[in-house]
Parts: C-alpha cells; sequence; structure tokens
C-alpha cells in the first residue's frame, strides 16, 4: 500500500494547491486594507483651489458625515467618476469635499466649469503632502467619515454606479441617522 | 459577416476537436482501426478552421472593423501595418485565439512528422491534445470570445497597449506560447504511454525531439520578453521576477530538468517514473501560469483584464487537466518497472542530483509567487516577496547545479569510480579556482567575492567542457576525422550540450557582472552641460519635439565621449506620448557593446529646456541574452540530431513488438 501512496504525492500537493488558488479567486489582490479606517482622519489645513486666499482643513469636515474625494485632472478614471459624485450630490445631503492632488490650479478649475461641481469645497494638495498623510497611493480615492471625524470606509478606484447605490449611499445613511 | 465566419469557424474547430479527443482514443482502446485512422483528418481539420478563425481575427484588425468588440477595444486606424496584425495576440481574447492555433499548429505538426510511430500511440497523443484543445476551445468561446460584435460600433479603436508597440513584443508571445503549448506535446506523449502502460526508450526516444523543440521556443522567448523589458521599460532592468515571468521560468526549469532525465530514459532505460512526472509537471505549469496571468489572483504588471468567471473556467480545466493525468499517473506509474541499474556515483546519478535541483528550485519560485496569495488566502495579512527572496534562492542553488554540470558531460554512465573523475577533472578544478580567487582580488574593480564566485563557475563549465572535448577528439583522427564527427549521429546532441552549457557560462557572467558594477545616476541636465560617469562623459545637447506614426515624442541627444575625447555614440532617447492612450511612454537610447551597454533614458522635463535624466553604464549586460540565445541553440541543434529520425526508422523495422506492446500494453498492464 505505501508503495502506491508515494504516487499520490503530487496529486495531494496540486489539491492543496488549487484550495489556495480557489480562495484566491475571491480575494482582491489589489486592496490594501487602509490603516486609518477605525481611526480619526488625519489633520491637514491647505489652500482652497477656488479661492488661494481661503483655507479648508479638517475642522470644516468635523460634526457632519463627510466624503472626502481625493481626484487630479491628469487622473483618467477620475473623469470616469466624475458623473457619479455628481449623482451623490444630487441623491444625497452629504458634504462632498474634494482633495485636488499634485495638480495644477487652472486646468483643475476649467474640470469643474465643464464637467460639473460635487464639491462643497476643495483642498488644493499641489506637492501631495496631504495626500501621503492620508496614505494616498493613487486617485482616485474616496474616504467617508462620520460625525465624530473617524474613517469609516475607504474606496480605492473609481466609484461607480453600483458601489454608490449598495455601498457609499447606505453607510452614509447610516452615519447620518446615529447622533 | 467576415467575423462571423470566424467564429464560426471557431465552433467547427471545437467540434473536431470533441472528434478527436474522443474517437481516435476509444479506437486505439478496443482495437478498431478505422476509428484510430480518423486522428490525423480531425488533427488536420481543426488546425484549418483555427487558421481561418485566426485569419478573420487578422481580417478585421487590418480593415479597422471596430463592430468588433476586440478590434475596437485593441485596434485603431493609425497603427502601423506590423502592430495591426500584433495586436491580434495583444490582449486576452486573441492572444487566446493565438494560443488554439499554435496547440492546433504542434498537432499537426506530431501528426505529420511521426508516420514512423504505431498508429495507436500516434492516436493517443492526438487524442490528448484533443483533450486540451477542447478546454481551451471551450474557454474562448464561452467566456472570452474575439469575435463578439459591439452596437453601435465605435469611428476609432481604443489602441493598442503602447508597450506592445514595439517588435520585441510583437514577436515575444508567440515564441514563447510556442513553448508553453509546445510542451503538452511530451505531456500528450507521457500520457498515451502511461494509458498503455508501458514507459520505454522508444517512448523517450519519440518525445525527446519534440520536447527539445518546444523548449528552443520557450528558452527564445523568455530571452526576447527580458531583452525587451530592458531597452522598453526605460530602468535597465531586465528580469522583475513579476509572477508573469515567474509563470515563463518555471516551466522551462522543469523543462530542462525533463530533456536531462529524458536523455537518461533514451540511453539507459532509467528514471521511467521520474521522467514521465517531469512531462506531465512542466505542461501543468505552463497552464498554471496561463491561469495566473488571467484569473486576476496575482497582480503583475502583465495581467490582462481579470474576471473572476473566467478564473474559475481556468481552475476547473486545470482540476481535469492536471488532476487527472496525475491520478493517472498515480495509478499507472507504480507498475513501470525501475528499469537499467546503476551505481551510487556515475552520470545517471549525476543527472539525477541536477533535476533534484532544477524541481527545487521551481519549488522555491512556485512559493515565493504564491505566496502573497498564500498569505492572504490563510488571513495572516498581506506579504510581498521580491528580489531579495528570489535571488538568494539562486545564490545558493546555483553553484551545485553548475558543479554538476561540468561533471555530468565527462562522467561514465552506469559506474563511475569517483577517483578518476577527480582526476580528469583536476585541471578544470584549477582552472576555475584559480581564476575565481584571482578576480575575487581587489586588482579588478575593486575586487567582489561575487565576481570571483561567478568566474570560478563560468571557468568550471568551460574548462569541463574542453576536456570533454579533448577526450571525444581523441579517437577522431586529425582534423578530418573531427569534421566528419559533426555530421555523425548523436553528435547534433553533443555539439548541442556543449552550446547550451557555454551559453550558461554566459550567462553567469553577464548576471554577475551587470548586477554587481552597473552604474547609474540621475540627474538634472541643462543643453550643454556635462557629466562624467563610469568613465565617460556624457554631454546632453537639449531635447526637441518630435513625431511618429501614432505618437508624439520628445527626444533628446546625448553624445558620449571616452576618455580620451572620441565620440563613442550619440543617443537619442524618447518620451513618448501615443495619440490614443497618452501614458507617457519612454524609449531609451542604447548603445549596445559586447563589453557594456550605455544607457540612458528621459524622464521629465524640468523647464528652460531642462530634463531630468538617467544614466547608466552596464557592464557585459548583453551576456545575459547571449547566454540565453546560446542555450536555444544548444537545443535547436540537439533536436535536430540524425539519430532521432535514423533511430525511429530502425525501431519499427526491426522490432516491431518492441512497438506494438507500447500500443496493445492498455490491457496487459
Amino acid at each position: 500500500m505505501t508503495r502506491y501512496l508515494r504516487y499520490l504525492v503530487p496529486l495531494a500537493i496540486f489539491f492543496i494547491l488549487v484550495a489556495f488558488l480557489y480562495r484566491g479567486l475571491s480575494l482582491d489582490p489589489k486592496r490594501v486594507p487602509s490603516p486609518l479606517v477605525g481611526k480619526p482622519m488625519p489633520e491637514f489645513t491647505l489652500p482652497r483651489l477656488k479661492d488661494p486666499a481661503a483655507t479648508l482643513s479638517d475642522s470644516d469636515l468635523r460634526g457632519k458625515v463627510s466624503v472626502l474625494n481625493i481626484w487630479a485632472t491628469w487622473c483618467v478614471s477620475c473623469r470616469a467618476e466624475h458623473s457619479v459624485l455628481l449623482q451623490l450630490a444630487r441623491e444625497s445631503t452629504v458634504d462632498i469635499y474634494g482633495l485636488n492632488y499634485k495638480d495644477e490650479r487652472t486646468p483643475a478649475l476649467q474640470w469643474l466649469q465643464q464637467l460639473g461641481d460635487p464639491y462643497v469645497a476643495n483642498a488644493f494638495d499641489a506637492d501631495g503632502r496631504t495626500g501621503i498623510d492620508w496614505g494616498v497611493y493613487g486617485a482616485p480615492e474616496t474616504f467617508i467619515m462620520d460625525k465624530q471625524g473617524i474613517v469609516r470606509h475607504k474606496h480605492i478606484g473609481p466609484l461607480s454606479v453600483d458601489d454608490l447605490n449598495n455601498t457609499i449611499l447606505p453607510l452614509i445613511a447610516e452615519l447620518q441617522a446615529t447622533p | 459577416m467576415i467575423p462571423e465566419l470566424g467564429n464560426f469557424a471557431l465552433i467547427l474547430a471545437l467540434c473536431l476537436a470533441v472528434v478527436l479527443a474522443t474517437v481516435p482514443m476509444i479506437g486505439s482502446l478496443n482495437n478498431t482501426p478505422g476509428w484510430v485512422a480518423l486522428a490525423r483528418p480531425a488533427a488536420l481539420g481543426q488546425f484549418t478552421f483555427l487558421l481561418i478563425s485566426f485569419a478573420c481575427l487578422v481580417n478585421a484588425f487590418l480593415v479597422n472593423d471596430f463592430s468588433v468588440l476586440y478590434v475596437a477595444q485593441h485596434g485603431n486606424t493609425q497603427l502601423p501595418l506590423i502592430y495591426k496584425i500584433s495586436a491580434v495576440w495583444g490582449a486576452h481574447e486573441g492572444s487566446l485565439l493565438l494560443w488554439a492555433l499554435i496547440l492546433g499548429t504542434w498537432t499537426v505538426a506530431v501528426s505529420l512528422f511521426s508516420r514512423k510511430l504505431p498508429a495507436e500511440v500516434l492516436a493517443r497523443v492526438l487524442s490528448v491534445m484533443g483533450m486540451v484543445s477542447i478546454g481551451f476551445l471551450c474557454f474562448m468561446l464561452f467566456t472570452s470570445n474575439p469575435f463578439e460584435r459591439i452596437y453601435p460600433a465605435p469611428l476609432e479603436g481604443g489602441d493598442l497597449n503602447p508597450l506592445l508597440q514595439d517588435f520585441g513584443l510583437a514577436i515575444h508571445p508567440p515564441m514563447l506560447y510556442m513553448g508553453y503549448v509546445g510542451l503538452s506535446v511530451a505531456f500528450s506523449f507521457a500520457i498515451a504511454a502511461l494509458i498503455g502502460g508501458k514507459l520505454d526508450a522508444a517512448w523517450a526516444r519519440w518525445s525527446r525531439p519534440w520536447t527539445l523543440i518546444a523548449w528552443v521556443f520557450l528558452t527564445i522567448g523568455i530571452t526576447l520578453g527580458s531583452w525587451w523589458a530592458y531597452y522598453e521599460l526605460g530602468w535597465g532592468g531586465w528580469w522583475f521576477w513579476d509572477p508573469v515571468e515567474n509563470a515563463s521560468f518555471m516551466p522551462w526549469l522543469v523543462a530542462t530538468a525533463l530533456i536531462h532525465s529524458l536523455a537518461v530514459t533514451e540511453k539507459r532505460g532509467a528514471f521511467k517514473r521520474w521522467t514521465v512526472l517531469l512531462a506531465l509537471l512542466a505542461f501543468s505549469l505552463s497552464l498554471l501560469g496561463t491561469f495566473l496571468v488571467r484569473s486576476g489572483v496575482l497582480t503583475s504588471v502583465h495581467s490582462f483584464a481579470a474576471d473572476p468567471a473566467r478564473g474559475l473556467f481556468i481552475l476547473v480545466f486545470l482540476c481535469i487537466v492536471i488532476g487527472g493525468s496525475l491520478m493517472l499517473y498515480a495509478w499507472r506509474a507504480p507498475d513501470v518497472s525501475s528499469g537499467g541499474k546503476f551505481d551510487m556515483f556515475c552520470r545517471e546519478t549525476l543527472l539525477l542530483g541536477n533535476n533534484v535541483l532544477l524541481v527545487v528550485i521551481t519549488a522555491f519560485i512556485l512559493l515565493g509567487t504564491l505566496a502573497p496569495l498564500i498569505y492572504e488566502a490563510m488571513g495572516w495579512g498581506k506579504i510581498s516577496v521580491g528580489f531579495p527572496w528570489f535571488t538568494a534562492m539562486f545564490v545558493i542553488f546555483t553553484p551545485f547545479l553548475v558543479i554538476l554540470m561540468g561533471m555530468g558531460p565527462l562522467a561514465r554512465w552506469k559506474k563511475q569510480h569517483p577517483g578518476d573523475l577527480a582526476r580528469q577533472l583536476r585541471m578544470a578544478l584549477l582552472v576555475s579556482i584559480g581564476g575565481g580567487v584571482l578576480l575575487a582580488l581587489p586588482l579588478f574593480h575593486g575586487g567582489s567575492i561575487w565576481v570571483g564566485l561567478a568566474v570560478a563557475l563560468s571557468l568550471w563549465i568551460v574548462s569541463s567542457l574542453v576536456l570533454s572535448l579533448r577526450q571525444r577528439f581523441r579517437y577522431r583522427k586529425g582534423l578530418a576525422g573531427i569534421l566528419k564527427d559533426f555530421g555523425a549521429r548523436g553528435s547534433g546532441s553533443y555539439y548541442g550540450m556543449v552550446i547550451a552549457h557555454l551559453g550558461v557560462a554566459f550567462f553567469i557572467i553577464g548576471v554577475t557582472l551587470v548586477t554587481q558594477f552597473d552604474v547609474e545616476q540621475d540627474i538634472r541636465m541643462s543643453p550643454g552641460q556635462t557629466v562624467e560617469l563610469a568613465g565617460h562623459t556624457f554631454r546632453f545637447e537639449g531635447a526637441r519635439a518630435v513625431k511618429g506614426p501614432n505618437y508624439r515624442a520628445d527626444q533628446g541627444t546625448i553624445r558620449v565621449f571616452n576618455q580620451d575625447g572620441q565620440e563613442v555614440a550619440i543617443l537619442r532617447p524618447e518620451k513618448r506620448t501615443y495619440t490614443v492612450q497618452t501614458r507617457p511612454m519612454t524609449e531609451a537610447g542604447i548603445d549596445a557593446g559586447f563589453m557594456r551597454d550605455i544607457y540612458v533614458s528621459l524622464g521629465e522635463t524640468l523647464g528652460n529646456g531642462d530634463w531630468s535624466l538617467r544614466l547608466y553604464y552596464k557592464p557585459f549586460v548583453r551576456w545575459i541574452w547571449l547566454g540565453g540565445l546560446l542555450i536555444g541553440l544548444g537545443g535547436l541543434l540537439a533536436a535536430v540530431d540524425r539519430r532521432y529520425r535514423m533511430a525511429t526508422e530502425r525501431k519499427t523495422v526491426a522490432t516491431p513488438s518492441a512497438t506494438e506492446q507500447l500500443a496493445t500494453g492498455s490491457r496487459s498492464g
């Protein structure tokens, strides 16, 4: 019997491998869990996009449920995402803030004029320092904060209508309902 | 209309694959010559329809038929002709069609060039290839149809990924696929032999040339890929240990073990079970590679659009093909006789040693590649496995592999007195240790122990080859005798071995010197400014805008002077922006040389005509690909050895009983 068992070893190894590969199918290798989720949002103070003299800081986002969207005009997926953000602005009472990330002011303002402006206000992060604090490694990314300023959700990549309906809107409604 | 014809041809090819996979196999099992005879025409028919289908897709790209989704995504009217054709295999669906076409080609090739094979054996081999083909054709038709239409058709296509608009990458995938798919021949021979229950020297002799040819394609394909990455990605790297690269390297390693093991089985009748297992593993690993590339379970720079449904399909397919074949192995292998007896120390054991090392290296690469997946599946978090792991592994195992490589060709089959071999090799040992120590001393570039080791290992290979050649020539009289020997039976494999092993020596030197001594500098340069690097003076002459067929580019001009102030090269690196996919691409300026490359890539414009530049000096980097090409050339020489043609003829005429047994062994085994 042991004589035969030996020849089953390759098959056994293969099945262990298959188990991992099967599990792998339902995992997303690009998903990097944000250490920020569950923690207070990072502090920042940046000039506003439309009015460089005024500033936008984390305190503006506190005391209510808020959304921070990281975007840039050089980012092609941000353009794809933009209509979803406009929909979010229409369908929800939530304040959407933008972090204009490593961008230039003129094209960014043109972008908002042409495509529509879903944001309450935009912070202008030219050198990307604030982006680093938020753990941004590519635009677009979207964060949702609760009334205490705790980061509750991070979405990497462009938001789709499905993401909006299945995840973002229910979460916002839930957070807005809790005191 | 034509795309529908292509789709229809694909469906017909699938129907013929089903015929090919079933009828001849059943016929061979219950001895029905009429059914067995169907194998050849079915293989030819399948190939014909695949060719038609492929031609239809090529046509769709040539005429810019953007009503075909795949063409709309990856074609463009502005694409130069050659890239319109290579765009066919530039993404998932089309590259699958190429896969299937190549599999069809191999199947026809086997049916045409194995006329000496007993009909039953040939029928089984072709049937197994037909089964593999079913899997791929179903995969294509049900999840990834390249002929899918869209309505309304866009006016312009999404263009081929600019990275792929390059000659090296136009021919790299077909080469690689020829290798991957070619391993299916060795696989099918192994399955046929397992079903027949008789693995013998004849089986090894039949599958050896096929395996060698597939291995040659794989070698050349990997070498091309590495060369392409070097000049196209703009940072002078030539290997990244990316999952997809590993996916091509693992089958190569196992196939390397397989061709050595097949030699033992052919010549000595030993290692049969081991050889057959390697044949199964080599193709299994190339299928696994397909899964890794196309399912999205791992992140890779090469990944195709990931789709879980596709992933699941391939996984089920893997289970059937690999699981089924390993099950057959577990069932049949115990009954295979162990074959020729040999001593503890002889050429057989040395080759076994090299086999084990190659398989161990493969296992480590597999582990390294899948580690991120295993970690996440086990809930241990994220991990990334990179250069240190893989490099350490190679530094540990390569020396042993090379030591065995030097001894193998000189050792005798069956019985070798260790003292005799040591006496034969003492000169080689002296030369390599001497050379290694000399170069490890601080005389040369400040001295490096790694360079010393690499030189010692390479000298060991070269000097033991010289000794082996001397031994061979001793019995050939004069120059005429030696020249006559080149054409003799068995010479192809011998000289092929010499050239391939020489290639390994070149490769080791290239890899070590370029990793130890390459110099690079990131620098901001104004027009007219000069900078010194590795004994050369680089003068930046500024950059200007140029226009290509489907891109705009900034082209820098850098003049390179040597220490005497003579101009060595004018380099023109480019920073391209393609019209459709606006991702910036770098095109490095390279002055290639046997002993060194000078490599410049253009970074960002910094205003006032200033640019950031990356300058590299890469000693001996060409030796890496030269080594790869020599290895491939050696394999080619071995594959065309006259012995295979003559031996198969003689075998079938002289001992029909042996081959008949192989064919009908299913009932006796």
